[in-house]
């Protein structure tokens, strides 16, 4: 009952490895990982450039812009920005590449998924 | 003398406002619970919520989950003490969700059940695995919990205003931390063991509209009070703050360069891209996270929680700056250290100037000082329900059904154990932190990130994207991490060999950073690298399983 072994009759892991290796998975693979991983790669540099910058480079990021607005301050809500941005753009890439696909690929494979309530 | 007296009156109404507030909120999660209880017969029930939240709704479960009292009272007292640097904990908490979306929520939810370990232990032998994974996922949330509890203990004299040598109901203030710790650990229980996941997320979602609310009206009031101009709102900060220009800029509290010690200035800037790195790296492995990802039904709805989340956590830290700036603006730091060393009431603080100005006299401000009281009190409760779930979750699922009994338990037998769990969790819990109430309450948080980031995060990121990850992998990953972050935090400046350590008289520190992350997570990563080159077991038709299910959703539950 506990196990996570729950590949149905239907399913062997023949039929898994088929899917892996047939070009439609291998599409979606793509889809995924040429979003995600350089955007992941992306997103790190950005805020690590950040962090660097907060502990050496001082005298920059006190910099004052306008009033008392530094270059600190906008450095760090650029932070929140752009985390917005890459949230909003995964967002729209996983509906138009990613989830057609996957659709397809599961009714392919021919499971029903549990719990597939419509609130989603 | 009248005003003592009329700030005495203040005192006592706010104290009777924040209970009444605070017994208002537990009627209405315990109702909440009870109903839940009605709605859970199922393992699914329990765990997972029924697996029937939509992603707004478990979005909001989320940012419930995770905007804990370190971040509502110790972000913004840190933003009011230490100015910018405060902010710099914003941003890799918000900037860590990134992580989560990107590489995890939708895989995870995909692939696995309940618990962490079903994702880790997916292609591999369960016994080592799970047993690795309960390990780290108790020890992760144990010390997050402890944070929490000894926070609230921490908080409830300062909250209510117990003054030393005063007593309230006949308890002085080290009573009144006791019995909040068991208060609040009670508390914790019976929404667990009576609610399962689906009372748990109810409670983090009413608390996470209570906390946004409190902030949202506390961010307009500040702003409000500066013509909504932030940079006469900074300019007044700084002014206040006695520190200049400089209090409007990082290295106040972390990176600080010590003048004529070179060495110590580049362990503390260390120690600034240790905690960077921490912070960022941390989040996509806190089992008490991951597992909300199973209370929606499918990876779409995971994903749309995330989003959710994201909005809502970056909303809250971008007000947490106002709270910040405005409390060392409007309250100043020496009223603030006068209450709390490290910071922790300036939220409250700062309501209470607010409600004297726009409320009108002390009343006033005993109203909203009591109402963010009791939003501080619920935002606890809502965190340790998350963590004592996600704990008895994967001592039940992981430990006692899928080792001790090797698959071979009941449904029901399943629910009992994590019931039971939840119980004696709870009761080590309340134990523990009613000895740790000395801690610092940053370093168990910082540690339980470390330990996430070290041992967890590595462990998952393999599983679901490297073909020859196996076994041994798993296990060297999730204890090397784990132990490299433990070893290595309790070797250093926190522990031992500093005055402001835990032990301040004693000195067995050689580590010299105070978080551990810049070298635990890559000894994390490494060790699974390793650990998996050293076995020769690969398993390639379970992958193809594991990858194809991940990234369809074929077969998911």
């Amino acid at each position: 009952m506990s196990t996570d072994t729950p590949a149905p009759a239907a399913s062997t892991p023949d039929r898994y490895l088929a899917v892996q290796r047939s070009d439609e998975f291998a599409g979606l693979r793509r889809a995924l990982r040429g979003f995600v991983f350089p955007m992941t790669v992306a997103f790190f540099l950005w805020y690590a450039l950040y962090v660097i910058l907060s502990a050496y480079a001082r005298d920059f990021m006190g910099t004052k812009l306008f009033g008392n607005i530094n270059v600190a301050l906008i450095f760090g809500l650029l932070q929140f920005v752009s985390t917005f941005l890459i949230a909003w753009l995964y967002s729209r890439h996983a509906d138009r590449k990613i989830d057609p696909v996957a659709d397809r690929i599961r009714d392919e494979i021919g499971e029903v998924t549990h719990g597939s309530d419509p609130r989603g | 003398m009248d005003q003592i007296l009329a700030a005495e009156a203040g005192s006592t109404t706010a104290r009777n406002l924040t209970i009444t507030l605070f017994l208002i909120f537990v009627a209405v999660t315990l109702a909440i619970t009870i109903w839940a209880s009605r709605q859970t017969k199922t393992a699914t029930d329990f765990y997972a919520g029924g697996r029937s939240f939509s992603g707004f709704q478990n979005g909001m479960a989320i940012g419930g989950d995770y905007m804990s009292a370190a971040s509502f009272l110790g972000i913004a007292g840190l933003i009011a003490l230490y100015g910018y640097d405060g902010f710099l904990y914003s941003i890799g908490f918000l900037v860590a969700w990134l992580v989560a979306l990107l590489l995890v929520a939708e895989l995870l939810r995909n692939s696995g059940r309940y618990t962490m370990a079903d994702v880790l232990a997916f292609r591999m032998r369960q016994r080592p695995v799970r047993t690795a994974a309960a390990v780290s996922t108790i020890t992760v949330s144990i010390f997050y919990l402890l944070a929490q509890m000894v926070g609230a203990g921490a908080l409830v004299a300062l909250l209510l205003g117990i003054k030393p040598g005063t007593t309230f109901l006949g308890m002085d203030a080290d009573a009144a931390k006791i019995a909040t710790i068991i208060l609040v650990g009670a508390l914790m229980i019976i929404y667990v063991t009576v609610g399962g996941m689906k009372g748990t997320t109810y409670v983090q979602i009413v608390k996470a509209f209570l906390l946004m609310g409190g902030a949202v009206i506390m961010t307009l009031l500040v702003l409000a009070k500066y013509k909504f101009n932030l940079s006469s709102l900074l300019g007044d900060a700084a002014a206040s703050s006695g520190k200049g220009a400089a209090f409007l800029e990082p290295g106040l509290r972390y990176g600080v360069e010590v003048a004529g010690n070179s060495t110590q200035t580049f362990y503390n800037k260390m120690d600034l891209l240790s905690l960077g790195i921490a912070l960022v790296l941390g989040t996509a492995g806190l089992p008490h996270i991951l597992i909300r990802f199973y209370t929606v039904p499918t990876a779409k709805a995971a994903r749309k929680s995330v989003l959710w989340a994201i909005g809502i956590i970056g909303t809250f830290y971008l007000l947490t700056l106002a709270l910040g700036f405005g409390a060392a603006a409007l309250v100043g730091g020496e009223a603030i250290t006068a209450q709390d060393r490290a910071g922790n009431t300036a939220a409250p603080q700062l309501a209470q100037v607010l409600g004297v100005d726009f409320l009108g006299g002390d009343l006033g401000g005993a109203t909203l000082l009591a109402i963010i009281a009791a939003v501080a009190f619920a935002t606890i409760l809502a965190v340790v329900a998350g963590l004592t779930l996600a704990s008895s979750s994967s001592l039940a699922h992981d430990f006692y059904a899928n080792v001790l009994k090797k698959g071979e338990a009941s449904e029901r037998q399943e629910v009992r154990v994590a019931r039971i769990s939840a119980l004696v969790i709870g009761a080590v819990s309340i134990a523990l932190s009613i000895f740790a109430q000395n801690l610092n309450v940053a370093f168990l948080v910082a540690l339980a990130f470390a330990v996430a980031a070290s041992g967890n995060l590595p462990a998952i990121l393999y599983s679901l994207f490297w073909k020859r990850f196996n076994t041994s992998g798993a296990v060297w990953a999730i204890y090397g991490g784990l132990l490299a972050a433990v070893v290595l935090v309790f070797f250093s400046p926190v522990v031992s060999g500093a005055p402001t350590a835990m032990f301040p008289d004693h000195d067995w520190q050689w580590f010299p950073l105070s978080n551990p992350g810049l070298i635990s997570i890559p000894f994390g990563f490494l060790c699974g690298w390793i650990g998996t080159l050293i076995s020769k077991e690969r398993d390639d038709e379970k992958y193809a399983e594991l990858e194809v299910r991940a990234l369809t959703g074929a077969g998911a539950h």
